[in-house]
């Protein structure tokens, strides 16, 4: 380091001083941007003046009315219903999608075959394609085996949720491969099977990339409302969240069910931020790990 | 090495040509050469699976076939039944389930061919073991190297059904779709037929109402995209080096505070953006209570304005996963090259665009290029946002729609399921130029030594 005169220290402390308070200024200001409408939010899910949109910014008084209606009101927009529907969708697309994602990018990481690179290139050509795209077709598919009507609607859910998922593999190949390959070989040679590899060496060094699956694929059919909406069309006893919230802003509803919006926004969005924030670190490291290779 | 060599030129023509009797035999029964050259079980199974096929084709497949090239002409109707004195309902053909089950047999023909042909290898290879004295393996080996060295089987035939059912014969489908007269305009949801490039044609033509919206959709997706890509690429990466500064106080809390906007689900952050921005929603409130503006500002319901706005939205989104994703590999970037760029009296923006940004670029292409394909097909964003409004008296699409959501309006509002079609394929087309053409001007591909 060169030395400095004492002086011009003091002016560079001084200029770097004026900086630093800028500096965090500015972070102040697009730390409130970006936090005011998640805190508005809150607050509205409170709010007690009816109606949707009010002459106002915050709220006048505050009520857990909303939250009340939002779980007991089950007449024209049936939530507690949507939301039973929603958990049992995501458990059983989530171990689905689990078990298929990890199958996928084990074989992709570990084993060699022929169509490894043909099946990789698949994937990512059928990425390039608009997601829905298939849509009304997997719609015809799924009515072509009965799976549209009442109940089974859930079941086709379910499936349009996790069918394709093995097409995701990129995180979880990425995470498997930075695991060093000479452990499975040091088993192999003591004469396991690769089968006792992928279930007793390999799935319990990644406990962080099937959180990581079985979270993301847990939250997809909570926050998925196009394809639920094209499958479940007007049968509203299968509803799932998504769909309920989007409809409690249509016209016929908004003005008797914004305060509530707010509140189911609330509900839902409190155990899906836990999760992940929680998820985060796994995220950023399937997402650098990805990026290297 | 010889050996295996000629081992792997194992194809159908040899196997036709030096098989034994029972090689030859599993040409038209299937499963024979196995039968007979010692696996049993196997050969029965991939018998049976023959028959299954023989049997659906008989059934159904060929009557599927068969009606595939016209689509059905017969149309429903109400039949005058004399002996009964009333108008009986007849159903006519569905043109769609036609199309459906021509191009579900049409997979299940190439299926049945992949199966034969690995049943021809298969049983060649099982006689020249035999003739060769190697072992052939029994079927309870064979279940076995399930689990060890052909684990893989296993592991990926159900997820690749699921895609092949769910993913690649829906896509064949709507891709058909693009060729046909399916849609509601003249009445062809029922029935409809084969008319070649026709709607490529309409979708294309510049001088068409349909042309017209595709160009001005196309060209404000590509503007969208490549805002929404490299805006909150550069303002994510600066936020980042702000944060990260060695000066700034409190970086966990700061990080948290824009990674909390991600957590909340996107739908939900999105729908509530709609209603803030709304004429009487809170920002219109709050600045008329500020009195900054006498008239609330029309946020969805000026074209450009709207524009504006979703764009600008759209940072608010984005910028936090920027932040979350290139953290990490900024903290990588080699501090000499810092070093070296200060000693030589760089400003930190010289820093920031001679050396930040070519490594970060460099980097992170291949993240670029899926933001930007995650850009192009963004549907959230928009449709939760403006519905692609505002849209102009006699348009099928709105001045903010991107493709996708344009092509879900024409398929699920409009029926218009043929030029959906087209937008989609032309969507994918877009897609791969931009991909293949930035991947192969990038830094990593063209000199992936530069900064090592």
């Amino acid at each position: 380091m060169t030395t400095l005169n004492p002086a011009k220290k003091n002016t560079v402390s001084g200029r770097k001083r004026a900086v630093n308070i800028l500096v965090h200024l500015l972070l102040a200001l697009l730390a409130f941007i970006w936090v005011m409408p998640i805190v508005w939010i809150v607050l509205t899910s409170f709010r007690a003046e009816p109606g949707s949109y009010v002459n106002t910014f915050f709220p006048q008084s505050y009520t857990l009315k909303n939250y009340v209606k939002l779980f007991t009101d089950r007449n024209v927009l049936n939530f507690p219903k949507m939301f039973g529907n929603t958990l049992i969708i995501a458990i059983c697309s989530c171990c689905i999608s689990t078990f298929f994602v990890l199958s996928v990018s084990y074989s992709l990481s570990r084993m060699r075959f022929k169509l490894r690179k043909p099946y990789m290139n698949m994937a990512m050509i059928l990425g390039l394609f608009p997601g829905f795209m298939a849509m009304v077709a997997q719609y015809y598919i799924l009515k072509a085996m009965g799976f549209t009507e009442g109940s089974m609607i859930r079941l086709a859910l379910i499936i349009v949720y996790s069918a394709t998922t093995g097409l995701g593999f990129q995180i979880s190949k990425g995470y498997f491969d930075t695991i060093p390959r000479s452990i499975d070989e040091a088993a192999i040679m003591d004469g396991a099977t690769q089968w006792e590899v992928f279930t007793r060496i390999t799935m319990p060094l990644s406990k962080p990339i099937i959180i990581y699956t079985v979270m993301t694929s847990f939250i997809a059919p909570w926050v998925d409302f196009i394809f639920a909406r094209v499958i479940c069309r007007a049968n509203a006893d299968q509803f799932t969240v998504a769909i309920g919230l989007w409809n409690m802003l249509q016209k016929e509803y908004i003005n008797q069910w914004y305060t509530c919006f707010a509140a189911g926004a609330v509900v839902i969005s409190i155990p899906i931020a836990i999760l992940f924030l929680f998820m985060q670190r796994f995220y950023v490291e399937g997402m650098s790990g990805a990026v290297k290779g | 090495m010889a050996a295996n060599k000629t081992g792997s030129k194992n194809s159908v023509l040899t196997a036709v040509k030096n098989g034994d009797l029972w090689t030859r035999l599993s040409m038209i029964l299937m499963g024979a050469g196995l039968f007979g050259h010692g696996q049993k079980i196997k050969g029965a199974i991939v018998f049976v699976f023959e028959a299954a096929f023989i049997f659906y084709m008989l059934a159904t497949g060929f009557h599927a076939l068969a009606m595939l090239p016209g689509l059905g002409s017969v149309e429903a109707g109400e039949v005058y039944n004399e002996a009964k004195g009333i108008y009986e309902y007849s159903a006519g053909d569905n043109s769609l389930l036609l199309l459906l089950y021509g191009v579900v047999t049409l997979f299940v023909i190439a299926a049945f061919i992949v199966l034969w042909v690995l049943q021809m290898k298969q049983s060649y290879k099982c006689q020249k073991n035999l003739e060769e004295g190697k072992h052939v393996n029994s079927f309870k080996e064979d279940v076995q190297s399930l689990f060890n060295n052909n684990l893989h089987i296993t592991l990926m035939t159900l997820p690749v059904l699921g895609i092949l059912i769910f993913n690649i014969v829906p896509l064949v489908f709507m891709i058909c779709m693009a060729f046909t007269t399916y849609s509601k305009e003249d009445n062809h949801l029922m029935l409809f037929d084969w008319n070649g490039l026709t709607q490529f044609g309409r979708v294309l033509n510049m001088g068409g109402n349909i042309g017209r919206q595709f160009w001005g959709v196309l060209a404000w997706t590509v503007i969208w995209a490549i805002f929404a890509t490299f805006l909150n690429y550069i303002l994510g990466m600066i936020l980042a080096l702000i944060i990260n500064r060695k000066d700034t106080k409190g970086k966990g809390f700061w990080r948290f505070c824009f990674v909390l906007s991600i957590a909340v689900p996107q739908f939900v952050s999105l729908m509530i953006m709609n209603t803030m921005l709304q004429p009487y929603g809170a920002v219109n409130v709050l600045l008329q209570n500020l009195g900054w503006i006498s008239k609330p500002i029309p946020f969805w319901q000026d074209a450009t304005l709207a524009r504006i706005t979703i764009i600008v939205i759209n940072l608010w989104v984005g910028i936090p996963y920027t932040l979350l994703q290139i953290t990490g590999i900024l903290q990588n970037i080699p501090a000499e090259l810092y070093e070296a760029a200060r000693m030589d009296g760089a400003g930190p923006v010289t820093i920031f665009f001679k050396i930040t940004l070519p490594y970060m670029l460099f980097v992170t292409t291949p993240y670029l290029i899926t933001s930007f394909v995650g850009n192009i097909n963004n549907f959230n964003v928009i449709y939760l946002l403006s519905q692609g409004g505002p849209t102009y008296v006699g348009d099928t699409a709105g001045q903010t729609d991107l493709l996708v959501t344009w092509l879900y309006k024409l398929t699920i509002d409009f029926q218009y399921y043929n030029i959906g079609a087209v937008i989609g394929i032309l969507t994918f087309i877009v897609l791969t130029v931009v991909t293949l053409v930035t991947y192969r001007n990038s830094g990593s591909y063209k000199n992936e030594e530069a900064f090592m």
